[in-house]
């Protein structure tokens, strides 16, 4: 990749960026990761709240099994070391989102250590080269409440109900060197949280944010001081924050500044990222073991239980996919996301063959979806239709168009496609005969064209297939009449 | 009738049982006793009725022929460290002022679950900081003993179990409910002549508790004696899913097991707990204690605990800094206090709620705690503190190879006027020397009254023993009250 | 340890409590005389002693995933010196 190293043109030369993401995503649970009121999004406020999660007087917190398990699970999808012995600490700092004065997380011995991911930038080249990025860590840690601050004049208004939820905050290596590297790897992370099913990835509700931790330095210069933009919420915030960040730091460094090592904030309307001045006096966090709870201890069980059931992951089904000859491009689009491959699994589990079920569902089925708006998981044809579908095209009962036809049906109808074929006559006809008879009268009614045919203008081969499949409605089968074309027309 | 309020809680339970009395006689009794005391300024809240109804349940039950319950018919004191459902409790702190918590402590739960009523909230040291009763955002709580010198000087109760230790032995109460931090049940217990045992951490439930220091906050009963202090702490312990650090056991019959029979046991004396400057009655009394024990069939030891002068700076470290943490929750915006200075904003709201509402040894230790875990110090003092904790720990279990309980007093004095020491924090702590290391190690240990100094004032032994052998340290208690025979109790002047 | 007022300042404003000019001058010794008697520690070799994790040998339990509490913002909210519409309010945060 380094002949298209990303760079910044700056006044005295060429700038690299340095990329690190901590990113929290929120884990598929139930229950709150210390209490047992609900986790889920979007309730009245203050009523997903327990005596714990508001810090009442003498609460206690008790881990949830379940958010110990899907961390895990995701350490073990990224090859990470997996830590039988970690332990809870407490982050302290005062704010009103915070009500017990600290956050319950994992500083000194986090559930999961090193880990890694592949990021690939290209898919449509089959040389691109990919890159690893490293992952530093991932804890578990609670969610703060939410302040509300337009409700009215002079005060803050706080929900509970996102205190306590579980998070894994998943540290990256500072290994990204460009807006592209960075948006690659949260993609992919998201991708393997998804199949994994430790968290939904919906980052417009918040399930998933990024804190962006971007540098810039002379190519081989030591690191340079780094600012964190924190709560990113989307791919592309999270490109354009290294890209507006790291213009902006050369942009200081040129001028004689330096960079503060401080917390930002992105400003999506205005595309620029700004100093959050009300984090701005030092913290210190105080962090210290959490003496309302014991070391976490986990067992053989416990980890054969959670490596058992993980799911086949994107790199080994894309693998998969790619042995099996269907291209990398469509290998890389059919497994980015577990909807989708689910959904192809499927597919290829009802008895389609590989190639040609990725060349349908990555343009007809994906053109369909398209056009409706609609996800693959509410796809209106079901993949034991389509592979019927593609079962009639295979033994030549559809052509290609007709094919399509039927599948437009299918998306209005929801009716199997032998159905379709039988009710409405579309079958696809090799009857010489019939179709003979057709040529011939094709040739009556265009002797022009036929002259000029004959007299060399072979481009018009093509104008006979398509009178003849219009005269048979569609429904001819195009080798045959391809074959006896040329013969007629000799 | 005799005054039923000179029973105990063996007595009241087995008098109530065999229908001497009835079980509202008795809270009646107690909730004037109560009442008559205002000056001891032991009660923050008074509870006749809780009293009253769990007595008339208690008789309703009788009536019917039902199995009684294990405390039915005994009418209790509570700290106010315990919440309290639908009864105000704020840790004697103004910062809880008017709280009134919707639900009911573990501990406390369990209690009324084995048939007892609630007489009270009882005053203690703010969020069971301190040792003398004097840091009460609602008055010192005055012991209901007086020294024989003819002066009247108000005396310290102990603390931070004040409220319960004057209480009971005032008997306005035959039993309380104490915590124990670093001593806050021995040392008021060994203060005012009644019996007190903290029991190992984790026997009883955190839950409900207001945290001062998570990693040694423990409940325990103070009573008039031995078996009391079994028959109520049988109650109070248990296993408790919503406790993490909760030990999943069953509760042992303490009482049925009691046996004052020591043979075959050793008596561990450890030698560096003969600390310069020890009043010589209190070394008198640790002899005396040692031939009780002795002559009820144990064999003496003498062991070493070489850390053991470090316990207290450890503790000093180690529970500030969980305090500092546990206390940020009081933060004016979701309970208690609020303190918002006109144009204050969030922050300034919280430090003026905090200033306010927080009494000096609070914030003392607030301060304290948030030092040892501020940046650049952590490793220096907190991480030291938790090395130096270990090795304390290591101490008492070399110990166990050579003896099966330790025997020691309880603290380095008898009781001391109000005011004596609350200029000096670190003679305050220093009372706590005794009762400190068995707190970092999690052990079960006991205060008995042993005898009187020439005040005329209570002095306690102190019993430790092996995690989860409370058994053996009540035994052992059993066997020195039986040889002490301690059957002195204040005049009453209140 | 010797502690200055600027450090008393310092730490009352981490713990979040307000301190006059007073308070800190009266504070600075008390604390130095508090950490200096702490500081005994030092003396202590703890080479190769692992801090203490668990007072009683005991293990973490772990809770089912099963939703059994919440629905209750009455009862959370009867105590809050201030709220409106269900929620807790505090003065306006500016983010
Ligand atoms: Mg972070
Ligand atoms: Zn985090």
């Amino acid at each position: 990749m380094t002949e298209h190293a990303y760079r910044i043109q700056g006044a005295t030369g060429e700038w690299e960026v340095v990329i690190g993401l901590e990113v929290h995503a929120q884990v598929t649970s139930d229950a709150k990761l210390f209490s047992g009121a609900a986790a889920t999004f979007g309730a009245e406020p203050n009523t997903q709240v327990s005596l714990v999660d508001a810090a009442m007087p003498g609460m206690l917190p008790v881990p949830n099994r379940e958010c110990i398990r899907q961390a895990v699970r995701t350490g073990m999808a990224i090859d990470a070391q997996i830590n039988r012995w970690s332990r809870f600490d407490r982050k302290n700092y005062f704010y009103a989102d915070l009500p017990q004065g600290y956050q319950i997380s994992q500083l000194y011995h986090p559930l999961v250590g090193e880990g890694a991911i592949e990021i690939s930038l290209d898919d449509k080249n089959p040389d691109a080269a990919g890159k690893t990025i490293g992952v530093e860590r991932i804890h578990v840690e609670q969610d703060a409440g939410k302040l509300m601050h337009d409700q009215h004049p002079t005060r803050s208004y706080v929900d509970l109900n996102r205190s306590g939820v579980a998070l894994m905050e998943i540290v990256s290596r500072p290994d990204m060197r460009s807006p592209a590297e960075a948006g690659a790897y949260l993609s992919k992370l998201r991708s393997i949280l998804r199949y994994v099913g430790s968290c939904d990835g919906n980052m417009d509700q918040g399930s998933m944010r990024a804190d962006v931790n971007v540098s810039v330095r002379k190519p081989g210069d030591e690191l340079g001081t780094r600012t964190e933009t924190k709560n990113v919420n989307s791919v592309r915030f999270v490109m354009a924050v290294v890209e507006q960040e790291a213009k902006r730091q050369v942009e200081v460094i040129e001028a004689g500044g330096k960079i503060a090592q401080e917390t930002r904030l992105y400003d999506p309307d205005r595309n620029e990222t700004r100093s959050m001045r009300s984090k701005e006096d030092a913290h210190d966090y105080r962090y210290f073991p959490d003496p309302d709870l014991l070391p976490l201890e986990l067992d053989d069980a416990f980890l054969d239980e959670c490596r058992a059931s993980l799911p086949e992951l994107p790199d080994s089904k894309r693998a998969r996919y790619e042995a099996a000859g269907i291209t990398r491009y469509n290998a890389a689009v059919l497994t980015a996301d577990v909807d989708t491959a689910r959904w192809f699994d499927a597919l290829l589990d009802a008895g389609a063959s590989a190639v040609p079920a990725a060349n349908w569902v990555t343009s007809e089925l994906f053109g369909a979806l398209n056009r409706l708006g609609k996800d693959i998981a509410a796809s209106p044809v079901s993949p034991t239709q389509a592979a019927e579908l593609l079962a009639l095209v295979a033994d030549g009962t559809l052509s290609g168009s007709l094919a399509k036809q039927v599948f437009e049906v299918m998306l209005e109808t929801g009716d199997a496609p032998g159905k379709i074929v039988e009710d409405r006559g579309l079958k696809q006809t090799s009857d010489t005969g019939a179709i003979e008879a057709v040529i011939a009268d094709v040739m009556e009614k265009n002797p022009n064209q036929l002259a000029q045919y004959r007299g060399g203008k072979e481009a018009l081969f093509g104008f006979f297939v398509g009178q003849t499949m219009k005269a048979m409605g569609g429904k001819a089968n195009p080798g045959v009449v391809n074959e006896l074309l040329k013969k007629a027309l000799g | 009738m005799s005054d039923v309020t000179d029973l105990g809680i063996a007595g009241l339970r087995d008098g109530f049982r065999s229908g001497e009395f009835s079980a509202r006689d008795v809270a009646e009794a107690f909730n004037a006793r109560v009442d008559a005391a205002d000056a001891l300024n032991a009660f923050l809240v008074k509870t006749p009725d809780h009293a009253l109804a769990a007595a008339d349940a208690a008789d309703a039950a009788r009536a019917a022929g039902e199995a009684a319950k294990p405390l039915a018919g005994v009418p209790i004191g509570m700290k106010d460290l315990f919440c309290t459902k639908g009864v105000a409790t704020t840790a004697a702190s103004h910062i809880l002022e008017g709280f009134v918590p919707p639900y009911e402590s573990s501990v406390s739960q369990n209690l009324w679950d084995a048939g007892a009523g609630m007489l009270g909230k009882l005053n203690m040291d703010q969020f069971a900081m301190g040792s003398s009763n004097e840091t009460s955002a609602f008055g010192n709580v005055i012991s209901p003993w007086r020294r024989k010198d003819g002066g009247n000087a108000p005396l310290a109760p102990g603390g931070s179990s004040g409220g319960s230790s004057s209480a009971v032995a005032a008997r306005l109460c035959p039993g309380a409910t104490g915590t124990d931090t670093g001593g806050s049940i021995r040392q008021p217990a060994a203060f005012t002549g009644i019996s007190g045992i903290k029991p190992t951490y984790g026997r009883c439930s955190r839950w409900g508790t207001i945290a001062f220091a998570s990693s040694l906050d423990q409940a325990g009963p103070m009573a008039r004696d031995v078996r009391d202090c079994a028959i109520m702490l049988e109650a109070m312990a248990g296993f408790d899913v919503r406790d993490a650090t909760s030990l999943q056991l069953d509760v042992p019959q303490w009482e049925a097991g009691l046996s004052a029979d020591l043979k075959g046991k050793r008596i561990g004396i450890p030698k560096e707990y003969r600390v310069d400057g020890m009043p010589a009655e209190i070394e008198t009394l640790w002899q005396q204690g040692i031939d009780w024990l002795r002559d009820a069939g144990a064999e003496i030891v003498e062991v070493s605990l070489p850390h053991t002068k470090y316990a207290l700076p450890a503790y000093y470290i180690i529970a500030p800094a969980e305090a500092s943490s546990n206390l940020a929750r009081y933060d004016g915006v979701r309970y208690g206090l609020r303190d918002l200075p006109e144009g204050a904003g969030l922050q300034d709201m919280y430090a003026a709620t905090r200033a306010d509402g927080f009494g000096d040894e609070v914030k003392r230790r607030i301060m304290i705690g948030t030092y040892v875990l501020s940046a650049g110090f952590y490793d220096a003092y907190y991480t030291q503190a938790q090395k130096v904790r270990t090795l304390i720990a290591r101490d008492f279990e070399r110990a166990w190879e050579a003896c099966d309980l330790l025997l020691a007093p309880t603290a380095p004095s008898a009781a001391f006027a109000l005011g004596e020491k609350s200029a000096d924090p670190i003679a305050m702590y220093l009372n706590d020397v005794f009762t400190v290391p068995s707190s970092l190690a999690g052990l079960p240990a006991m205060s008995v009254p042993g005898g009187l100094d020439s005040a005329g004032l209570p002095l306690g032994l102190q019993i430790i023993g092996k995690p989860l052998d409370e058994q053996v340290v009540l035994n052992a208690g059993l066997a020195i009250e039986q040889r002490a025979g301690f059957v002195a109790r204040p005049e009453a002047w209140w | 340890m010797s502690v200055d007022t600027n450090t008393v300042k310092k730490i009352a404003s981490l713990a979040r409590l307000a301190i006059t000019e007073e308070d800190a001058s009266r504070l600075a010794p008390e604390l130095g005389n508090i950490l200096h008697w702490i500081e005994q520690l030092e003396q202590v070799d703890t080479t190769g002693i692992e801090p203490m994790t668990a007072v009683i040998p005991n293990h973490l339990r772990l809770r089912d995933d099963v939703v059994n509490d919440g629905g209750i913002r009455d009862a959370l909210m009867q105590n809050a010196p201030q709220g409106e519409h269900g929620f807790f309010t505090v003065p306006k945060v500016i983010e």
